[in-house]
């Protein structure tokens, strides 16, 4: 049986009264894609803060290659090894696109090393005309890019990513996909995804949420043929 | 940045070693001296702020800090050289300690601010009520609000008979600002010093990247001050007293100031502004016929308005506009800092 390396135990996280993420029970096996669908507000997100230590959840456990990680820092969640995308770009606006790839790359890399790495990512994501230019001043699917570049150049075992292909154009989305392909070579990766054609190119095995809990787990052919499914997620009337 | 080291490192040598023989023939070496000296005050905010991303309204503690150690340790020591690695040393243990509080405790930027303002208040207002006798240090009388005078000032180290003063004083201080500069400089090139740079732009981001945000913030706002505090230290040599004045809210908010005029994101705008206000500051001083404090806000509100990244900045982008417009291009690098 393959490694187990991300696993939640009754994860939960409370905001007042509303439960967001409810008894979450989730395993990924090493260098598996998984893709979290669900609603609005069905609690991928919040499942998504919890196990990068963006959120402390309020019951449960979370374990990283068998390590209790529950309540962690970002940056030790990410020192491990993790590579992490949020929701939101997140990328340093004011610096060039080799800075930002290089920063990331320096964490786990001495400078010469980091150096090469970052050269070859810019290669491999066909950035080199832009590589000097500022980030804030390019286009939306190129930051996007360059937000994956630099999660992948700091070589991570495990992958999360939040609506990746948000606002991408689709040969964006295309070219994204082959380097999530190429990443799950070496890692593990979970993508929390609201765009079902995207899904459909790229899952395998899916997990749906519904109302902060997990509502079914299988292969995307059968997930999206499921009646359940369709009437939660698809507005379906059953 | 993109400039190699070597040139950079040769063009700060060049232009300082200019400065250094010309500008006294100018001005005073008197005066000069105190305007080195706020250079290096101006820059030891312009490396936390202007690449960092924290703005302490409170670098005049560590100006102080590093002048009262000074002073209290010259006053028990006798002798000026072990005082000045204190001055430093104490400054820098200060701020770590005070940087680690807020930093871990994951203050917002606006609570940074208003606590190292109220250190700065605390510290005026304590030591303005040590007057009495029973705050002695050693042999150091505190000494309230007349401050503390007559201590043992900058000699060569070991020989406490051979005074540095006067224009002697001033070559000291001027090494000691292009020392600091090229310091600065190396450490902005460092990995240290990108890292920073990359958390001033966005912390979630560094932190999701692995970076410990809240241990690398401490520690330059350690280095920072130490370069305060060794600003300050100096300052008690030139003034040969200090006094709770030096922790004033008023010096605080001059320094803010100087980095605004000067040029944030740069290392000699912040030294420019400084220098350059405390002159204009001194000119004013000499007349009575406007206040220079209504001078000194006219000079923030039209930089604001005008030239709102800065003298330094400014002057750079319109270099190389005129200049590199014949030689080669480089795609435009319009740098917009962002600050919380």
């Amino acid at each position: 049986m393959a490694e187990t390396v991300l696993e939640t135990a009754g994860l939960t996280m409370r905001f007042g009264g509303v439960t967001a993420s409810d008894n979450v029970d989730f395993k990924l096996r090493t260098r598996e894609l998984r893709c979290l669908i669900g609603p609005n507000g069905a609690g991928k997100s919040t499942f998504f803060k919890c196990v990068t230590g963006l959120l402390t959840p309020s019951d449960g456990h979370v374990f990283m290659r068998g390590q209790e990680v529950t309540g962690w820092h970002p940056h030790q969640v990410a020192a491990l090894g993790v590579g992490i995308k949020t929701q939101t770009p997140n990328v340093l606006d004011a610096l060039s696109v080799h800075e930002n790839i290089w920063l990331a790359a320096r964490r786990f890399f001495d400078p010469a090393e980091a150096g090469a790495r970052t050269d070859e990512m810019i290669d491999r994501l066909a950035l080199g005309p832009i590589a000097r230019a500022e980030l804030g001043q390019l286009a939306h699917g190129e930051r996007q890019r360059v937000e994956l570049g630099l999660v992948a150049v700091a070589d991570p075992w495990l992958v999360l990513l939040d609506e990746p292909a948000a606002g991408m154009s689709a040969e964006d989305v295309e070219r994204m996909t082959a380097i999530i392909h190429d990443m799950t070579r070496n890692a593990a990766v979970v993508i929390v995804e609201h765009d079902m054609q995207f899904i459909r190119s790229i899952a395998e095995t899916v997990t749906v949420f519904h109302q902060g809990a997990v509502l079914m787990e299988d292969h995307v052919d059968r997930v999206m043929s499921d009646e359940t499914v369709r009437r939660v997620y698809l507005g379906k009337k059953a | 940045m993109r400039r190699p080291a070597a040139r950079d490192v040769a063009g700060i040598l060049v232009a300082s070693a200019l400065l250094i023989a010309v500008m006294p023939m100018l001005i005073g070496t008197y005066t000069l001296t105190v305007l080195v000296i706020y250079g290096m005050l101006g820059l030891s905010l312009g490396l936390i702020w202007g690449f960092g991303g924290i703005l302490c309204f409170g670098q005049a503690a560590f100006f102080g800090l590093g002048a009262y150690v000074y002073a209290i340790s010259a006053v028990n020591i006798g002798e000026s050289t072990l005082p000045m690695i204190l001055a430093v040393l104490v400054t820098a243990g200060f701020a770590a300690l005070l940087g680690a509080m807020m930093f871990y405790g994951r203050l917002g930027d606006v609570y940074l601010g208003v606590i190292t303002l109220v250190v700065t208040l605390i510290l005026f207002k304590f030591i303005n009520t040590t007057a009495g006798p029973q705050y002695v240090i050693g042999k150091a009388r505190l000494g309230g609000f007349n401050g503390i005078p007559g201590f043992q000032t900058l000699n060569v180290p070991g020989d406490p008979e051979a005074y540095i003063w006067g224009d002697q004083l001033f070559y000291v201080c001027a090494v000691a600002l292009v020392i600091v500069v090229l310091l600065v400089t190396w450490l902005l090139r460092s990995s240290f010093g990108r890292i920073a740079v990359g958390i001033r732009e966005n912390e979630t981001r560094m932190a999701l990247m692995g970076y410990d945000v809240a241990a690398r913030k401490t520690v330059l706002f350690a280095v920072g001050a130490a370069i305060a505090g060794l600003a300050g230290a100096l300052f008690a040599n030139w003034a040969e007293i200090v006094t709770p004045n030096l922790f004033s809210l008023g010096q605080s908010a001059e320094i803010i100031i100087w980095c605004i005029v000067g040029g944030l994101g740069t290392r000699l705008g912040p030294i420019v502004g400084a220098a350059g206000l405390a002159y204009l500051k001194f000119m004013l001083g000499q007349q009575s016929m406007i206040d220079n404090t209504l001078i000194m806000g006219l000079v923030l509100v039209l930089f604001v308005l005008f030239l709102p990244r800065g003298l330094v900045p400014a002057v750079a982008s319109l270099w190389r506009a005129s200049v590199g417009r014949g030689t080669r291009r480089r795609p435009s690098r319009h740098r917009r800092l962002r600050h919380g």
